[in-house]
């Protein structure tokens, strides 16, 4: 099923939506054109999306339930989960506070360098997650700029915890704006005029008017931040050394499982945080139609 | 559009300037907060990679990159992610053109399931695929006794990048195909107009924008990805050595010298990237004023 034989089905047959009202087209055969294209792209993205994650759910059941379980029930699974855990929360807090002050100021203050700065938070979606990490290892090491002074008092950065929970704030950065901004450039700033015309405080403004405004865009960004932080893989490998049972993470533990040829271990991790994830999937889903209903 | 939203949003908050100084006393604080962030989180980190890699003199970088292996892996990063677009943007427009112009059953369950790829996490795409399709499948070994590889080779490589960026193209297309209204094609067809000059002079003009936009996209993350890859297609050079693979080896046999060249190609190319999504943003935006 290469691009080639598709190509001309699409050009051909596609306005089949509507075919069947078109005037001068009494025999355009509307109905069987959809049903293929309809049929090609679900076969097609079973093909490739849906086969590969039922290979994964097999594979972690093949020797019973009891060894899925034990699998995951190793100390270093456990710790590995933990840690992901851990530097999940503490990306998601950190970044929904500046995510949320950021958007803030790119949907509310115009200043020279407002768009740059626009600019500038998306580039963690274009930078490849083994540059991020490695970036982190040139500014942070013990002979970059800051990872001096960090040696000086004794602190590291690199090949330990806090340089991890640093690639992983990069990743997620640019998540909460993204979503946070369009909600509030469209909700305008009436309603937050309104409510300090009444006499609210800029806290309280905040608080009553501002945060409801953006709660589900808020959460869709949360979403997202949490699926790649739990998923994130490259960026912390590299800053990581990956040392089991100190700086091994899920994704890492799953590596280190599958490279050891311990796959009943790697299937049984990866279906965890696949399914932690498809979860977060159909949150994401249940939210985006809640806040585009409430968008009218 | 957005364009305009942001302009009356300017004139409305222009007239009530001064009070709006009163509800965000703390703006220049939040203003500094925020660029510190990003100084301390994304720029100072590109500026030293850049300046530890211009530290050698360009001579160096020059002689880092003429090593027949990473010249190898960055002209293998680049072609396979061209190859994906090309496929993704065909799949993704014929997904989007079904999801918003056909029902069928479970259409909300598919439209939910697009996002997948963007929750799955990358070690886990890699394994799935060797899953399916390695060694010790029934699928893999029937491939390869018909001398076709997928794992540990190239077209792993591209599974692996379709996978993660299928939904791209799709979810750029889908919100416009949504919007455009059906009289325009249906005007096409009563002046006489074959599906065929439809297709071509009503409905690609219209979603050209959002399917470049969804395969820049998609380009930029194909020549960034990892874990899936590394997976799929382990790390042997001149054959499935990708670029930011290239890298990890370089760091993890202690040569991060190795690395600087590299990194900062892949940084021009990503930035390189951003600046032809945003123009492709403005030049959409013009034909949205036009039509």
């Amino acid at each position: 099923m290469s691009a080639d034989d598709t190509v001309p089905i699409s050009t051909a047959e596609t306005p089949a939506g509507f075919s069947g009202h078109a005037p001068g087209h009494p025999k355009s055969g509307g109905l069987n054109t959809g049903a293929f294209l309809t049929v090609l792209v679900l076969a097609w993205f079973a093909l490739l999306v849906l086969f590969p994650l039922g290979a994964v759910v097999r594979g972690a059941f093949r020797e019973g339930f009891t060894v899925f379980l034990a699998a995951l029930s190793t100390p270093e699974a456990g710790h590995a989960f933990g840690l992901t855990l851990f530097i999940t929360v503490i990306s998601v807090i950190v970044n929904v506070f500046f995510g949320v002050a950021m958007s803030l100021v790119l949907a509310r203050q115009r200043f020279p360098g407002v768009t740059l700065l626009s600019a500038i938070v998306d580039l963690p979606f274009a930078v490849s997650p083994v540059v991020a990490g490695f970036m982190f290892i040139i500014l942070f090491g013990p002979e970059g700029w800051l990872g001096r002074w960090f040696e000086a008092g004794g602190i590291r950065i690199v090949f330990a915890l806090p340089g991890m929970i640093l690639v992983t704030m990069f990743v997620t950065l640019p998540f909460v704006t993204r979503e946070v901004v369009p909600v509030l450039m469209e909700a305008g700033v009436e309603q937050e005029e309104a409510a300090s015309t009444l006499g609210a405080g800029s806290r309280r403004t905040f608080r009553s008017v501002t945060l409801p405004t953006v709660r589900w865009g808020l959460s869709y960004g949360i979403a997202l931040t949490t699926a790649r932080a739990l998923g994130e893989f490259g960026a912390v490998l590299v800053i990581s050394g990956s040392i089991i049972r100190r700086t091994q993470t899920a994704t890492l533990h799953i590596h280190q499982e599958f490279t050891d040829f311990d796959y009943e271990g790697a299937f049984s991790a990866s279906l965890v945080l696949a399914a932690v994830s498809f979860f977060m999937l159909i949150a994401m889903e249940l939210m985006r139609r809640r806040a585009d209903e409430r968008r009218g | 559009m957005a364009g305009t939203a942001a302009l009356g949003q300017g004139l409305s908050t222009g007239s009530g300037f001064r009070r709006r100084r009163r509800i965000f006393r703390p703006e220049l604080f939040l203003r500094g907060m925020s660029a510190g962030y990003v100084g301390l989180l994304i720029v100072l980190p590109i500026v030293a990679v850049s300046v530890r890699a211009l530290g050698g003199g360009l001579g160096r970088i020059w002689s880092d990159l003429a090593r027949p292996e990473a010249l190898f892996s960055i002209e293998l990063t680049f072609l396979i992610a061209l190859l994906m677009i090309a496929v993704n943007s065909v799949m993704g427009t014929l997904t989007a053109w079904v999801l918003v112009r056909h029902r069928f059953p479970l259409r909300s369950v598919v439209n939910a399931l697009i996002d997948l790829p963007f929750a799955v996490p990358t070690v886990v795409t890699g394994l799935m695929l060797v899953t399916l399709y390695g060694p010790r499948s029934a699928v893999g070994s029937f491939l390869s006794e018909r001398g076709i590889e997928i794992v540990y080779a190239k077209p792993g490589i591209v599974l692996a990048l379709l996978f993660v960026t299928f939904p791209f193209v799709v979810r750029a297309v889908q919100p416009v195909l949504m919007e455009m209204e059906p009289e325009m094609e249906e005007a096409a067809a009563t002046l006489g107009a074959g599906r065929l000059t439809i297709f071509a002079r009503v409905v690609i003009p219209s979603i050209t924008p959002a399917v470049l936009t969804g395969a820049a996209q998609a380009f930029s993350r194909a020549i960034g990805e990892f874990g899936s890859v590394i997976v799929v297609a382990g790390n042997i050079p001149m054959k499935t050595q990708v670029a930011p693979v290239y890298i990890y080896g370089e760091i993890e046999s202690y040569n991060p010298r190795g690395a600087l060249g590299i990194s900062v190609v892949l940084l021009l190319g990503s930035l390189a990237i951003l600046v032809i999504l945003n123009l492709i943003q403005r030049w959409g935006r013009r034909q949205d004023v036009r039509g």
